[in-house]
Parts: structure tokens; C-alpha cells; sequence
């Protein structure tokens, strides 16, 4: 019988041993202590749980009616004793869970720089870790490496068994960034600026994607993530290199437009500039960095004119686009100061007529004309179709 | 200036005759089917003359009894549809493989999933859970109805309203394509300029009103209504998790309700809170709408762990183990269930003291939780334990809530949610507790409960089925999820490109096939018990030989629940009231003061409805006419001095006189 039973779970070890449980088996450090946490908590509250659904089948079997042998005490609800069992065993279990979860929790800290490479590799404190900035764009990824001045799309590839320092953030709405084979994820935000350490122990070919929906083109929001030895890494970058092509503010406002299925692109050098003005929402020209509205604000902010100074921090909602009340956006058209008295243009004077944010799902553009009174009115039918 | 395009917009707003998805054959097909089966419905209610007395008799009524019924008629109405859209996921994952593109585009698929999730937890799994509360909480503390009977209605009618919406947004307009939280910025104007995301918000604007006032009427009934001797400590274990969970709603349901009027400001009024223009901050808004949204999963979660309560006690013939430890567990849940919000977003990027304290939190609630399962673990240990349906439901239960309680504390975990979080471990963690405890808890419930609300047992062949098929089912369906997200898989993919996975969509597609048989064996099970209701009669209204106060009146319960209210000496009433020998007064009825029927709550919910419709589509003569009625109805109500009446004692008499005699006959 027994037997039996366990020809009947063969075709489902069959099924099981064809799979990449990447989660369970990964090639980076990072991602490894993360699955061993899985397995220790997994096991720590198996403690628990085996001899829980044990006792249920064992008291439903035993205690069912047509059973009249077993013991029957329909007045007994109390005991102080097994109260106690009850209450502290979990709680044992959940102090000692807590504790590796506290320690766990501040070790494997996407923000904390690697202290090892791998279990008894210290982190060599010669190695510079190698930074790759990561930008979630509609619907594909954007890897930026400053040193080497490379940028590519929907591939990334990093040398075995150094630290890799990801800078990540998006474009316009939330992503995740994951490669499970590397380490866990952290959500790709616009605005933000988030960190993940990790590093790839083994050379291999690895997928990467985002974990979190974002829209339409959300399924085939993929990269490839390529553990490389130095030395074809090295490779790699001078082929990029080679590859020629530059990824300038404009090439980038061209490249963040919503597109599906993108293919890998290489870019052999990158405006140096590029990822601080992502991550500050300022790569259109004529849009105030978030960095530069936190200064003013800082300082005390614009005053009356911060009020009107509205156009170059608008940047995903487009002219009160869809919205139904609210004046259009203004902005500012001068300053005076005490260098210039009569008045200095400010970067807002310079705005394109074609610096319009991009509208969301829909992929298409619509163009913005500041001044046009008849898209002001309160009626949505005077408004004008682009708007409605 | 005029022209007829120009008032086509003024009426209309941003209706045209392309927001119909005509071009969608399968929403047309969908229509099709509705429309017919609606009107067939309308058609029958009509030739039978039934218009009147469902008017009088259920639209209007204030009877707690009736309308925790319309509760559970609205939960499993839109179970089907919530379950349509599970079939229809599973079938498109299922078949999206080899660059094949299954058989949704993009555009309707993320209104599917979208809908699903919201139709489910807000209008399937809410009005099924209040439905019970409604239903059973008042008869259980030997109350006559709740504190505020109009409110009770008005409630319901505006869950039912917010459910309306949602089904209107499936063939007029579309819904949000979003995932059911609707995360800006993605749900802002800006990426979702159309009408999905505002149909979102005012469904759940709407319902959300209902939920809350509905919430402060079952605290008020509880506080206020319970039959002399009732001390706190001598509630049925499944008041006390209504009270609970109620208290819950009137806490975490105003979040709610703040946090999508800010996202209804940035959308409308252009507003920056969640927007990345101007230092808005969609962290926010997850921040703020998980504080709604963990202590709704214990909302759902808590009474269904109160019939489990009153079932295990029932079925094993004893007292419930460790009452009091079960009382201060759900108080504790209660509490700690503010404190664990930021689990849902580890992944933001918190510092790692803030990820460890909310993860400790989570796993501290295990503990409570653990020592219920423990509680009816021991009130089943030396008892003599009936396998009828609800403790079937009961022990699958069980068994099935510790692995989704072990995976949600594995969750908890921050460096494992890491690698998991919005994972199809995440899919297949929230379903095991939302099944395995939610829906199991409803189930048992529905069984255990039916013969009180019409008399009669539901069919034990039929429920037994559809418990097979359902437990069976849900295996199928959402183990193979767990194994995919091990292997990485992420949440809410259309299309897949690793051909590997797809026997594990197979599978679980089989296994949602499987469900869908336990549903239908379900409405089956209904339909024959009606047809066999004289063979499943049960004249004596306590038929599982239980121990709360519901079964000491009749099946069903008269409109007035009971004739005399019941004293209480300790806690399981009714079984005292028995081992004591209680003996049924049969004279001396006195007239029964009760609220009368009153059609404002349908009013001033389709009013309701007029208004959102308004606001989605820009039709804003519509939502301002709408508006100023709701204020004149709402104001008019103030001045119906029709409120109340009394039955009169010989009415009294003769019900009770009838009850006597289905009594003596049953015991022949």
C-alpha cells in the first residue's frame, strides 16, 4: 500500500525536479541568507504546526461521536495548566522568530553595504563595489553606469563576486526591481532614490523583472541580468563601448515614452548628468529639479511667487489634464533680485513648447499650450477635446 | 455657442456611445446572459405580482432578520461574478504560454484582476460577514433588533449600491485597471485618466458608508441590547468577535474613506497628494490605505473565528475550552492589528529597525491566534463530536488556516518578504487565509445557521459535495501558486515566457474548475432543500441541540425574536436554559413595541448611486440634482413620525400558540 502511495507522488517529483525553484536555490549571497531565513522560520514554526494538525486529526478521529469508547466530558473547559502550554509555546517560538528577524532584518538591509561576499568572504576592502543606476521606465528598464559611462536597456551585467551598489528608481509610476537569483527586491519609485547591495556569486544568466503591476505593458517588463567573470566583463563594457550610440537628455525624453517589448539596447556613453535629473523629475528642459524646490523651500521658498511658480514642478499630471476645476498652471516669469533688480529670467522662461509629460497608459502625447484661454473654462464640453 | 455636441457633454459629461465595450465580445456575451437572465427575473416578479411584497415586506423592511438575509443573497450574487473573473484569470494564465497572448489584452485583464480582488473582499466576503452579524448577534443577546433599524437598511442599501456600481462599470464605461488598492500614481489622473479608477472610488466611497454606519449600529446593539444578566464576560464567543470587528470597522473604515477622498481630489480638483508633482507622495497614500487594510483582513477574519467558536462548541457537545482566554485573544487581535500595516510594503524601502518592529508585531499576533486554534483544538479533546457540515467545514478549516497562518508569518519575516513579496506565494499565502478561514467560516456558517433563518436544514448530500469540491478545489488552485512563487513568479503577469511554469496554471486552473463545481453544488444544495423542505424540517428551533440564545425561539425567529426577553445566568444560555429544565411561558404576552418598514434607505441609497454616477461621468447637473435630493430626503425622513408600533398581545398570543403546537407535533 505504501508503495503504492508513493508511486502516486512520483509524476508530482517529476514535476518538482523539472523546476528552477530560484528562490530556494539562488547564485547570490544576498538572496541566499534570504532563503536560509525562509527555511529557519519554515522549520521553527513547523514545530508548531505538524503537531497542530496532528492533534486535529488525531481528537476529530478519536473523539467522533459513533466513537462512544472515548472518554466524554462535556462540562470540562478549563485548565490553567494547558493554558499556559498554549500560550507560551508560541510565544517561545515567536521570541526566538523575532530575534532573527531583528538581526536578519538590519544584516540583510537593502541599504546596508555588503560586509561579505559570500559565508567566510569578508567583503576585500579594496574593491570598490560596482554602482549601476536603475531606472523603471514604461515598460522597460534603464541601467546607467556612471564609471563606466555605459547605459543599456533591458540588460545588466555585473562581475562574479563583487558588490554591486544599485541605485533605483522610476519614471513615472511604481515598479519593483527584482532579480531573485541576486538578492530580494526594492520598489523602483519616481522621485526616489532607492539602494540595494548585493552581489553574484556564480557567472550565469539570470532573469530580472518588476514586481509590482504598472500597467499595461507590465508582463513584459523583463531584463537579463549576467553574472560575468572580470575578465568578460570587462569584455562586455568594450563591446558596449564599441557598440557606439549616446543616451543624451533628449535621446532618454525619446526613450521614456510608454513602450511594450523592448529590445536590448546599448548605449556607448551616457549624459553624466542623467540619473540625478531622473531621480529629480528635471530632465525636460524647463522642469525645476526636486532637489533645487527643496533648496528654495529650505531657504524660505519663493513667497507670492512660489505660488504662481506652478509649470516647472508639474511633471505626471499634465494642465490639470482631466481634472475639472483649478486654473491652468502658471509659472513664473521673472525675478527680481538684488543682483538683478529688474527682474532675471528664471529656467521656466526656456520651456519647450513640446516639454509635455507623458500621459500615462495611453501612450500618446498631447500637446500643451500654456496660454489658451478656452481650455479654462468650467464646463467640461468648452473645454478642449485633448483635455476632456 | 451652443451646439449639440457642446450639450451632449453638458448632459452626458464624458459619456459617449463609445464608452459602451461594445468592441468586446466577451463583455457583450456577458451582457447578453445578464440582461437576459435580468429580465427573465423582472418578468417572473412581475407575472407573479410579487413587486408589492418584496417592497413591503423586503426592500423596506427594518428587521434585522431580513435584511442579514439580503445580505447574504448580495455576497452570493456577487460571488458569482467575483468568481467569473477568477476563471477567467486562471484561464488566461493558464493558456498565456509560447508566445501565445492568451485570450485577454492588456486592457481588460487589469480590469479583471482589479475587479476581482475589489468585488471579493468589499461585496462578497463584507456582505457575507455582516450578513451573519446582522443576522444572528441580535438573536444571540436576546435582543429584539438592532439599536437603529432604519439605519440597518440604509446600510444595506448602500453596500448594495456600491455593488451596483461595480457591475455598471462592467458594461457602461470600464473599471480600474489598477490591482484592487489602486496605487497612485498609476491611479492617479495622469496614468488613469479614464472612468475605471473613478468608478473604484465611488463604489467604495458609497459601500464605505453603509459598512461604517452599519459597524456603529452592531456596537450600539451589542452595548446597549443585551438581555438582562448578559455581563460582557457572559457573551457568546461569536458577539464578542463581532464586537470586535465592528469596532475595527468604526476605527479603520474612516482611513478609508480619507485617503480616496484625497486620491478623489488629486483626480478632480487637481490636488497634489499622491502625485510626483509638487512634493506629493505616493508613499503616502500605500501607507495610508494599509492602515485601512490590515485591520480589514481581521474584519473579515474575526467573526468567521466566532462561528467556528460556536460550531465546535456545538458539534463536540461541550463547552468551549478557555473561554476567557478566547475573549481577551480576539481583544488582543483587536489591538495589534493597527500596529502591523507596514508589513504590506517591507519592500518600500523603510530602514530596517521600522521593517523589524512591524515584522515582530505581525508574528506577535500568531500568538493570540495560535491559542484559538488551540481553544477549539481542546474543545474538541473529550467531546463527542458531530460530523454534520459546519464542523466539517470546521476541521478543513483547521487544518488549512495553519499553512496560511505559517506562510503569513513567514511573510513576516522582512529579508523573506523580500524575495516573496508580490509573489504568487503572496497570491497563494492571502487565499489560504482568506479560504481556508473566510470562506470555510461563511460556509460553516450558512450551514449551521440556515435551519434557524428558514426552518429547515440545507441538503447534507449536496453541502457535502460542495464541501469536497471547495476544499479539494482550493488545494489545486493555490498550491501550485505557492511552488510559483519559490520559483519567482510575480503577481497579476498576463503573459509568460518560461514554458516550464505553465503545467503549474494548469493545475491550479483545474483546481478553480474544481471551486467552481463547490459553488454550483452550493446553489444546488439550495434549491434542493427548498424542494425538500418538508423532509428537512425542523419543528423544534434548536436542531444541532446547541447552546446560544438563537435557538430558543422559534425557526424562523418571529419578527419580534422573542416573546419575553431571556435572563442570563452564565455564558452558552440556551444549554443552561435546558440542563435547568426551562420551561416555555405560554401566557401573559404583553404588546411588542417595534420599528415600522420605511422605503428611505432604498432612496436615499438610489440617490446615492445617481450621485456617483454623476461624479464618474462628469455629469455634474446629475450629481448636484442628486445631491440636493439626498439632503431633502434625508431631511424629509426627520419628519416621519410613522416610526414605530406595537404588536398587539393577542397577535403575540397566536404566534406563540403556533409555535406551541409545531412544537408538540415535532416531538411525536
Amino acid at each position: 500500500m505504501n508503495r503504492l502511495k508513493i508511486l502516486a507522488l512520483l509524476p508530482f517529483a517529476a514535476l518538482l525536479s523539472g523546476c528552477d525553484f530560484v528562490v530556494l536555490s539562488p547564485s547570490g549571497d544576498i538572496a541566499a541568507q534570504q532563503r536560509d531565513l525562509v527555511l529557519i522560520s519554515t522549520v521553527l514554526m513547523l514545530l508548531i504546526i505538524i503537531p497542530v494538525m496532528a492533534l486535529t486529526a488525531l481528537f476529530a478521529w478519536r473523539y467522533r461521536s459513533s466513537n462512544t469508547t472515548a472518554r466524554y466530558e462535556p462540562e470540562w473547559h478549563h485548565s490553567t495548566k494547558l493554558e499556559l502550554v498554549i500560550w507560551s509555546a508560541p510565544l517561545l517560538i515567536i521570541i526566538c522568530l523575532g530575534a532573527l528577524t531583528w538581526t536578519g532584518t538590519h544584516l540583510l538591509d537593502p541599504f546596508r553595504p555588503l560586509g561579505r561576499i559570500a559565508a567566510g568572504r569578508p567583503v576585500d576592502p579594496n574593491v570598490r563595489p560596482l554602482t549601476v543606476n536603475v531606472v523603471a521606465l514604461d515598460w522597460k528598464w534603464l541601467f546607467i553606469y556612471p564609471e563606466q559611462g555605459i547605459a543599456t536597456v533591458n540588460e545588466v551585467a555585473a562581475p562574479v563576486d563583487r558588490p554591486i551598489d544599485f541605485h533605483i528608481t522610476a519614471s513615472s509610476v511604481m515598479n519593483s526591481f527584482y532579480v531573485p537569483a541576486l538578492a530580494g527586491q526594492i520598489y523602483a519609485m519616481p522621485g526616489m532614490d532607492s539602494q540595494l547591495h548585493a552581489v553574484i556569486n556564480k557567472a550565469g544568466t539570470y532573469k530580472g523583472f518588476s514586481a509590482n503591476y504598472s500597467g499595461a505593458g507590465f508582463s513584459s517588463m523583463r531584463f537579463t541580468f549576467k553574472g560575468l567573470s572580470d575578465k568578460d566583463f570587462d569584455g562586455w563594457i568594450a563591446g558596449v563601448k564599441a557598440g557606439g550610440g549616446a543616451l543624451e537628455k533628449s535621446d532618454y525624453l525619446a526613450l521614456e515614452r510608454p513602450s511594450l517589448n523592448e529590445p536590448v539596447r546599448r548605449y556607448a556613453s551616457v549624459d553624466k548628468d542623467l540619473y540625478r535629473a531622473i531621480v529629480n523629475m528635471c530632465v525636460e528642459p524647463g522642469k525645476m529639479c526636486v532637489s533645487d524646490m527643496m533648496a528654495v523651500d529650505e531657504k524660505g521658498g519663493l513667497g507670492l511667487a512660489g505660488i504662481r511658480n506652478t509649470l516647472p514642478l508639474a511633471y505626471d499630471k499634465y494642465a490639470r489634464r482631466g481634472a475639472v476645476f483649478g486654473a491652468e498652471p502658471s509659472y513664473v516669469a521673472a525675478l527680481c533680485s538684488p543682483d538683478a533688480p529688474q527682474g532675471q529670467e528664471t529656467i521656466a522662461n526656456r520651456v519647450s513648447q513640446n516639454a509635455t509629460p507623458l500621459l500615462g497608459n495611453g501612450a500618446t502625447r498631447s500637446l500643451f499650450t500654456p496660454a489658451d484661454a478656452s481650455s479654462t473654462s468650467f464646463l467640461p464640453g468648452l473645454r478642449r477635446k485633448s483635455e476632456s | 455657442m451652443f451646439d449639440s455636441s457642446t450639450l451632449a457633454k453638458v448632459v452626458f459629461g464624458r459619456l459617449t456611445l463609445e464608452s459602451l465595450p461594445l468592441h468586446e465580445p466577451i463583455i457583450v456575451g456577458t451582457f447578453a446572459v445578464v440582461a437576459a437572465g435580468g429580465l427573465a427575473l423582472f418578468a417572473a416578479v412581475t407575472y407573479f405580482r410579487l413587486w408589492g411584497y418584496l417592497w413591503r415586506e423586503w426592500f423596506t423592511t427594518v428587521d434585522h432578520k431580513r435584511i442579514g438575509i439580503m445580505y447574504m443573497i448580495l455576497g452570493i450574487v456577487m460571488l458569482l461574478r467575483g468568481f467569473a473573473d477568477a476563471l477567467m484569470m486562471r484561464a488566461q494564465q493558464a493558456m498565456a504560454f509560447n508566445g501565445s497572448d492568451g485570450f485577454l489584452p492588456a486592457h481588460h485583464y487589469d480590469q479583471v484582476f482589479t475587479a476581482h480582488g475589489v468585488i471579493m473582499i468589499f461585496f462578497v466576503a463584507m456582505p457575507l460577514v455582516t450578513g451573519l452579524m446582522n443576522y444572528i448577534m441580535p438573536l444571540q443577546i436576546g435582543a429584539r433588533d438592532v439599536s437603529f433599524p432604519f439605519l440597518n437598511n440604509f446600510s444595506f442599501w448602500m453596500t448594495t449600491a456600491g455593488a451596483v456600481l461595480v457591475m455598471m462599470s462592467l458594461f457602461v464605461g470600464e473599471f480600474a485597471r489598477t490591482g484592487w488598492l489602486a496605487y497612485p500614481p498609476l491611479s492617479n489622473i495622469g496614468y488613469s485618466p479614464d472612468v475605471g479608477v473613478d468608478y473604484y472610488i465611488w463604489a467604495l466611497q458609497v459601500a464605505g458608508v453603509g459598512t461604517l454606519l452599519s459597524g456603529v449600529n452592531l456596537i450600539c446593539t451589542i452595548v446597549k441590547l443585551r438581555a438582562p444578566g448578559m455581563t460582557l464576560m457572559k457573551m457568546p464567543v461569536f458577539t464578542w468577535t463581532t464586537l470586535c470587528t465592528n469596532i475595527l470597522i468604526v476605527a479603520s473604515f474612516p482611513v478609508l474613506t480619507a485617503v480616496l477622498a484625497l486620491l478623489t481630489l488629486d483626480r478632480y480638483v487637481g490636488t497634489n497628494f499622491f502625485t510626483n508633482d509638487f512634493g506629493g507622495n505616493p508613499m503616502m497614500y500605500v501607507n495610508i490605505i494599509w492602515i485601512w487594510g490590515h485591520p480589514e483582513v481581521y474584519i473579515l477574519v474575526l467573526p468567521v473565528f466566532g462561528i467556528f467558536s460556536e460550531v465546535t462548541a456545538t458539534f463536540s457537545g461541550k463547552r468551549l475550552f478557555g473561554y476567557t482566554s478566547m475573549v481577551y485573544a480576539t481583544v488582543v487581535i483587536t489591538v495589534l492589528s493597527y500596529l502591523v500595516w507596514l508589513h504590506h510594503f517591507f519592500t518600500m524601502g523603510s530602514g530596517a529597525s521600522v521593517n523589524s518592529f512591524f515584522g515582530i508585531t505581525t508574528m506577535i499576533i500568531s500568538i493570540p491566534t495560535g491559542a484559538k486554534m488551540f481553544n477549539w483544538l481542546f474543545t474538541m479533546y473529550r467531546g463527542r463530536i458531530r460530523f454534520e457540515l459546519p464542523m466539517m467545514w470546521t476541521v478543513a478549516f483547521m487544518l488549512t488556516f495553519v499553512i496560511g497562518g505559517m506562510t503569513g508569518v513567514l511573510l513576516a519575516v522582512p529579508p523573506a518578504d523580500f524575495v516573496l513579496h508580490n509573489s504568487l506565494f503572496l497570491v497563494a499565502h492571502f487565499h489560504n487565509v482568506i479560504i481556508g478561514g473566510v470562506v470555510f467560516g461563511i460556509f460553516a456558517g450558512i450551514a449551521y445557521w440556515f435551519p434557524k433563518a428558514f426552518g429547515f436544514r440545507l441538503d447534507p448530500f449536496w453541502g457535502k459535495m460542495s464541501f469536497w469540491f471547495w476544499v479539494v478545489g482550493f488545494y489545486f488552485a493555490f498550491m501550485p501558486l505557492y511552488v510559483l512563487g519559490l520559483m519567482g513568479v510575480t503577481r497579476r503577469l498576463r503573459v509568460f515566457d518560461d514554458p516550464s511554469l505553465q503545467i503549474w496554471f494548469i493545475i491550479a486552473a483545474f483546481g478553480a474548475l474544481l471551486i467552481f463545481c463547490g459553488i454550483m453544488c452550493f446553489l444546488v444544495q439550495i434549491a434542493v432543500s427548498v424542494l425538500k423542505r418538508e423532509q428537512l424540517r425542523d419543528a423544534t428551533g434548536d436542531p444541532w441541540n446547541a447552546r446560544t440564545l438563537e435557538w430558543a425561539t422559534s425557526s424562523p425567529p418571529p419578527a419580534f425574536n422573542f416573546a419575553f426577553t431571556p435572563v442570563v445566568h452564565t455564558t452558552d444560555a440556551w444549554w443552561d436554559m435546558k440542563s435547568r429544565g426551562y420551561k416555555r411561558p405560554l401566557t401573559g404576552f404583553k404588546p411588542i413595541h417595534m420599528p415600522s418598514n420605511t422605503g428611505t434607505g432604498i432612496i436615499l441609497a438610489g440617490l446615492s448611486t445617481a450621485m456617483a454616477v454623476g461624479l464618474i461621468w462628469y455629469m455634474w447637473w446629475l450629481a448636484a440634482a442628486s445631491f440636493i435630493a439626498l439632503l431633502a430626503v434625508a431631511i424629509g425622513h426627520t419628519f416621519n413620525y410613522h416610526r414605530d408600533y406595537h404588536i398587539p398581545a393577542d397577535e403575540v398570543t397566536r404566534v406563540e400558540n403556533a409555535r406551541t403546537k409545531l412544537l408538540a407535533s415535532g416531538a411525536k
